[in-house]
C-alpha cells in the first residue's frame, strides 16, 4: 500500500504545485475535507478557502479560489481560478483587496454586486489567515 | 530622371523604414515567446479540466442541463471574435473578420439575427463599420490580458445564453498552428457539445466516483467554467498567432526593404556614373577648344 500521495494544484496560468505529500485538507463544497493516501474516487467542488498538506511532518499553506478537487488513483488535483503559496501571497495586496471590499460592502444594495464584494473580502481575508497561519 | 540627391534621400528613408520593420520583427518575436509559454502553462490545466469532465460525463447520464441542451429553434447567434488591437501583422485580422462575417452572412441568411461579442479593436472597427449589433465590445485589451478577461466575456456570453439573449454561440480566434501558419478557428461554444474526444477521455475512469455536491450540482460549476476554458484559449491562440503573423509581415518588409536599398543603389551608382560622365565630358571638349 502506498503511503504518501500527489498532490498537483494548476491554475490557468501556471501550474502552482506538485508534490508528494503525506495529507492534503481541502475547503470542500460542504465542508472541509481530508485526503490520505489510496482514497477512494472523490470529485468535489471547492470553496474559496485554504487548503493545506503535510509532508515530513511539516503543515504547508495554499489559498485556493473557485475550483475543485479531483481524487483518483492516489493523487488529488486540484483545479482553481487561483492558488498562491502562503509564503507567495502579498499582504499589502491582500489588505488593500479587503478595505476595498468592505468600503464596497457598506454601498452595495444590489444583490449581485454584494454577492461580488462579499466573495473579494472572503479571497482577501483567506489569504491574510493562511499567511498568518503559516506564519 | 530622378536627381542624385533624391536617390541619395529615398535610399535613406527606406533603412530607417527598414530598422523599425526589424525592430517591430524583434519585439513580435519576444512576445511570442511570452504567448507562447502561457500557451505551455496553461495546457496541464486545460487538460485535467477535460479530464475532469469527462469523467463526470462517463460516470453519469447526460442529465439535462440548460448549457447542454440543443434549442429546437435558434433565432439569435451570438458570435465571440477575438482579433489583434494592432495591425501590421499581415492578413491576420483580415482572415479573422473575414471568417466572422461569412459566418454571421449564413446565419443571417437563415433568419437569424445575428450578435456579436468583440474582443481586440481591429475586429470591433471592422464589425462597426459593417453595423453588427455588439453586445460587448473590448478594446486595447489583448496586449496584457488574464484569465479574469475570459472570465468577463464568457459570463456575458451565458448570461445572455440562459436569459434566452442567445441560442447558439460561437468562438472565432486564429489558431497558433505554428509560426508560419495561423488558421481563424470558428468553433461551437454553446451549447456545449459532447466530443469524442471527451468521451475518450472518461474511458480511465471505470471506478466509482464520489461526488460532492451532486453530479448535477457539480455539473453545474464545471459546465460555465468549460465555457471559460474555451474562451481563454481562443484569447491565447489569437495573442500567440497575432505575434507570429506581425514576426513574418515585418521578416517580409525587411526583405523588401533589402530589395528595394539594392535597386535604388543601382540606380544611384548609375545616375552618379552618368553625372561623371557628362561633367568629363565638358571638361575635355573645354579643354580641347582652348588648344584649338
Amino acid at each position: 500500500m502506498e503511503k504518501t500521495l500527489q498532490l498537483e494544484i494548476v491554475t490557468p496560468d501556471q501550474q502552482v504545485l506538485s508534490e508528494t505529500v503525506d495529507y492534503v485538507g481541502a475547503p470542500g463544497f460542504e465542508g472541509e475535507f481530508g485526503v490520505l493516501a489510496n482514497h477512494i474516487p472523490f470529485l468535489s467542488a471547492l470553496n474559496i478557502g485554504n487548503l493545506y498538506y503535510k509532508k515530513d511532518g511539516k503543515t504547508r499553506y495554499v489559498f485556493v479560489s473557485g475550483g475543485f478537487a479531483d481524487v483518483s488513483n492516489n493523487k488529488i488535483t486540484i483545479l482553481a481560478e487561483s492558488a498562491e503559496k502562503a509564503e507567495d501571497i502579498d499582504v499589502e495586496r491582500a489588505m488593500n483587496a479587503k478595505d476595498r471590499a468592505e468600503k464596497r460592502l457598506a454601498q452595495q444594495k444590489d444583490m449581485m454586486e454584494y454577492a461580488a464584494a462579499q466573495a473579494a473580502l472572503q479571497r482577501a481575508l483567506f489569504r491574510l489567515k493562511a499567511k498568518e497561519t503559516a506564519g | 530622371m530622378a536627381s542624385l540627391r533624391d536617390v541619395k534621400n529615398k535610399i535613406d528613408g527606406v533603412k530607417k523604414t527598414k530598422q523599425i520593420t526589424k525592430a517591430m520583427n524583434m519585439v513580435a518575436s519576444a512576445k511570442l515567446r511570452r504567448a507562447q509559454e502561457r500557451i505551455e502553462r496553461f495546457r496541464p490545466y486545460a487538460a485535467k479540466f477535460y479530464e475532469m469532465l469527462g469523467d463526470l460525463a462517463a460516470g453519469g447520464d447526460d442529465s439535462a442541463h440548460p448549457l447542454l441542451e440543443v434549442r429546437d429553434e435558434v433565432k439569435t447567434t451570438g458570435i465571440v471574435l477575438a482579433t489583434s488591437d494592432r495591425g501590421l501583422c499581415g492578413s491576420f485580422n483580415t482572415n479573422l473578420i473575414k471568417e466572422a462575417t461569412s459566418l454571421a452572412a449564413e446565419k443571417a441568411a437563415e433568419g437569424k439575427t445575428v450578435k456579436l461579442y468583440c474582443v481586440g479593436k481591429k475586429g470591433r472597427d471592422a464589425m462597426r463599420k459593417f453595423e453588427y449589433e455588439r453586445l460587448l465590445e473590448y478594446a486595447d485589451a489583448m496586449s496584457s490580458f488574464d484569465f479574469s478577461l475570459a472570465n468577463e466575456v464568457a459570463t456575458a456570453v451565458i448570461n445572455a445564453y440562459l436569459a434566452g439573449e442567445l441560442d447558439e454561440v460561437f468562438v472565432i480566434y486564429g489558431e497558433f498552428q505554428s509560426l508560419a501558419k495561423q488558421v481563424p478557428v470558428n468553433l461551437p461554444l454553446l451549447p456545449i457539445q459532447k466530443t469524442e474526444d471527451e468521451a475518450q477521455e472518461g474511458t480511465g475512469s471505470d471506478l466509482e466516483y464520489i461526488y460532492e455536491p451532486s453530479e448535477e450540482g457539480l455539473l453545474s460549476e464545471l459546465l460555465p467554467r468549460f465555457i471559460k476554458v474555451q474562451v481563454y484559449r481562443g484569447l491565447l491562440d489569437t495573442s500567440a498567432s497575432e505575434h507570429a503573423a506581425r514576426m513574418a509581415a515585418m521578416d517580409n518588409a525587411t526583405r523588401a526593404c533589402d530589395d528595394m536599398t539594392e535597386s535604388l543603389t543601382l540606380i544611384y551608382n548609375k545616375t552618379r556614373q552618368a553625372a561623371i560622365t557628362t561633367e568629363l565630358m565638358d571638361i575635355v571638349s573645354g579643354a580641347e577648344a582652348l588648344k584649338g
